[in-house]
């Protein structure tokens, strides 16, 4: 027992209560929120610190024992997944109060903003598959509330489908965790990865099939093909600080979500279910950067880029082997940090230039230097030049590539990187190279204001390519750790 | 909705309200070991109200109930956070409950439980989220303090 665990759920959802109280006081709450947030931020890294020198955390909620209580477990990924959101979420923190107008932030959304949090964290630790659900909603119900915030017909139609899409998967969800609890009669991820080991391997048929249908539960999530033809209209219409937040972490709770159930209780088969996951992140490539060039609105063109990102994670996922995972958790984290840099970027250009398209930008780096080449540095982060962090992932995802004998995935990886690094440059040479366009904004400071936040996870970024010697040894340990699973089966079930 | 010619409609709803009062309070404490429990104490109350509303008219019970029921809502939220984190600071794990017998001077033994702290956490939820929909959908006012985004 160890209430740590519970501290990264509770302390949003406090301070979501907290700040819903006065919405109207913008004075108080935007600075409120702040502070709450640094705060949350450094006992996050405190836990993180705990976690690597004691060994995972694990609460059982109530007091009841496993599997009978509900399991939250912080072992290693999930710890690192959960600072790596709050990272993000500090730098949201600035960025909001200049993105957003005075009547949206009035609209309760620092309390949606908090809540979303809360239902990422806990989705990220919790270790039970029903409340996984539970925390899928939680988030869903904080991003419905972040998605109308705004105005105008195109934002509404969007947030009606996304609502719609959301909550047909949900369904789907709950049905397949009552088959699973209907085959095992057990949703503790632990006690349900003990008691499918334990059925006799002609009857993991059924298995199988589960394990396929909940993968399509968590890929409407995560944007998969042929499921993702949902996010980039959803996405792209909000405001960039909400954007930033949808495409740096809902995916990623899904694919997030992939990893956990496909590492720890369904790899019995992995002939069926992950050659499959190859065959989709190959696609989930190809189809996502297809977007990312077929559209001069530099919006949607960063978020096509969430999609060919969720296949290279999804590719690792599916390897199996100690490379391909550690490339999956080093990309996941890499591409959680530089989408939320990115959009937070874009949201300053769009400002900056005063349009969204493409062809009507230019020389937009003559009056920003520095928000053009946070830009540049970005997409060479973003596409895996060295030595930044996305070329590490793609290291190790290639390296698992090659050892398993996947020559045409390993073509495809790369093939579709190159293809990111141009959809990217393209915005920089268009928007930010050339003669200097007209009517570029008349208030600079408020672009400086958007860039600060997004300096901050840039460098982090950077650190997490250049400063890989230091981040690698702990990626390993987690690789190693999913693959070795009995680590996590005994801490939960001992209690 | 206020029609002269709703007589049994008004005359039934000074009985009916009053029942539903009282009977979401022993639902409310019949929670933790019968049927019942907040969030169905919470409903009944909420049906009472809209009944009132219903009858009266928007603006009359108005006047007679000027509560803010956003409000009620976020309290509650604060209630049942607050008791699941009381039990860290008793040193157990979150959310654990306990309970006990009471002698009081009239009613005798009762049983008493932190659950019901929880309980009265999820009522006021409930009571407030279910009229601030359903009160937001009736009328189109925009008293309150937040102006619509316009969405």
């Amino acid at each position: 027992m160890n209430n740590l665990a519970i501290l990264p759920i509770i302390l949003p959802i406090l301070a979501s209560v907290i700040v819903a109280f006065f919405p109207g006081k913008l004075n108080i709450v935007r600075p409120l929120s702040k502070i709450f947030m640094v705060v949350f931020l450094g006992v996050m890294l405190f836990i993180t610190f705990k976690v690597y020198s004691d060994g995972m955390i694990v609460l059982q909620g109530g007091g009841w024992d496993a599997p009978f209580g509900i399991s939250l477990v912080l072992d290693y990924l999930s710890i690192i997944l959960v600072l790596t959101t709050y990272v993000i979420a500090t730098a949201a923190v600035f960025y909001a109060p200049h993105s957003l107008s005075d009547q949206q932030e009035k609209f309760y959304f620092y309390t949606f903003f908090f809540l979303l949090i809360s239902g990422v964290s806990g989705a990220f630790i919790t270790g039970d598959l029903f409340n996984l659900f539970v925390f899928f909603e939680v988030l869903l119900m904080a991003s419905y509330g972040l998605i109308v915030l705004g105005n105008g017909k195109a934002q509404l139609r969007e947030s009606l489908k996304y609502v719609l899409i959301n909550l047909f998967s949900s369904m789907l969800f709950v049905t397949t965790v009552a088959f699973i609890y209907s085959l095992v009669g057990t949703v503790n991820m632990a006690h349900i990865a003990e008691r499918v080991d334990s059925i006799p391997a002609e009857d993991q048929g059924i298995v199988t099939v589960i394990g396929i249908l909940l993968f399509f539960v968590f890929a409407v999530k995560a944007a998969i093909f042929p499921l993702y033809y949902w996010l980039p209209n959803s996405y792209v219409v909000p405001n960039p600080v909400v954007s930033a937040l949808f495409g740096a972490l809902l995916t990623k709770v899904g694919i997030y979500s992939i990893f956990r159930v496909f590492t720890l209780i369904f790899v019995h088969d992995t002939g069926v279910t992950h050659q499959l996951f190859i065959w989709l992140a190959m696609l989930t490539m190809i189809f996502g950067v297809i977007g990312a060039l077929s559209t001069n609105n530099v919006k949607l063109i960063i978020t096509y880029n969430i999609i060919p990102a969720i296949g290279f994670i999804l590719m690792g996922i599916g390897l199996f082997n100690e490379d391909g995972l550690s490339g999956s958790i080093y990309y996941l984290m890499h591409d959680m940090v530089i989408k939320a840099a990115l959009f937070l970027l874009i949201g300053a250009l769009i400002v900056a230039a005063g349009t969204k398209d493409l062809s009507q930008m230019s020389g937009v780096i003559q009056r920003f230097p520095l928000l053009g080449w946070l830009f540049f540095i970005g997409s060479l982060v973003l596409a895996g030049i060295p030595p930044f962090s996305g070329f590490i992932g793609k290291l190790l995802l290639l390296r698992g590539a090659l050892d398993q004998g996947e020559i045409l995935l390993t073509v495809v990886a790369l093939l579709s990187s190159l293809l990111i690094l141009l959809s990217m440059i393209r915005i920089f040479i268009r928007g930010f190279w050339g003669e200097k366009m007209e009517g570029m904004t008349t208030n600079p400071s408020k672009v400086h204001a958007l860039t600060i936040p997004a300096t901050f996870l840039i460098s982090i970024s950077i650190y997490l390519g250049v400063g890989a010697e230091t981040v690698l040894p702990y990626i390993d340990q987690i690789s190693s750790y999913l693959l070795e699973r009995t680590e996590y089966i005994s801490s939960v079930l001992k209690g | 909705m206020n029609q002269p010619n709703d007589l049994i409609l008004r005359t039934t709803t000074q009985l009916i309200a009053f029942l539903l009062l009282g009977f979401s309070v022993y639902l409310f404490f019949a929670g933790h070991n019968a049927p019942g429990g907040g969030f169905i104490g919470g409903l009944t109350t909420a049906a009472a109200f809209i009944l009132m509303y219903m009858t009266y008219g928007y603006e009359k019970i108005k006047k007679i109930l000027p509560i803010n029921f956003r409000l009620i809502a976020v309290v509650g939220l604060l209630i049942t956070l607050l008791s699941g984190i009381g039990a860290i600071a008793f040193g157990e794990a979150f959310l654990s409950q306990t309970s006990d017998y009471f002698n009081f001077p009239i009613l005798g033994e009762k049983h008493l439980a932190t659950a019901m702290i929880f309980d009265l956490g999820v009522y006021l939820v409930v009571v407030g989220i279910t009229l601030t929909i359903i009160l937001s959908i009736a009328t189109d006012s925009d008293d309150d303090s937040n102006e619509d985004v316009g969405v």
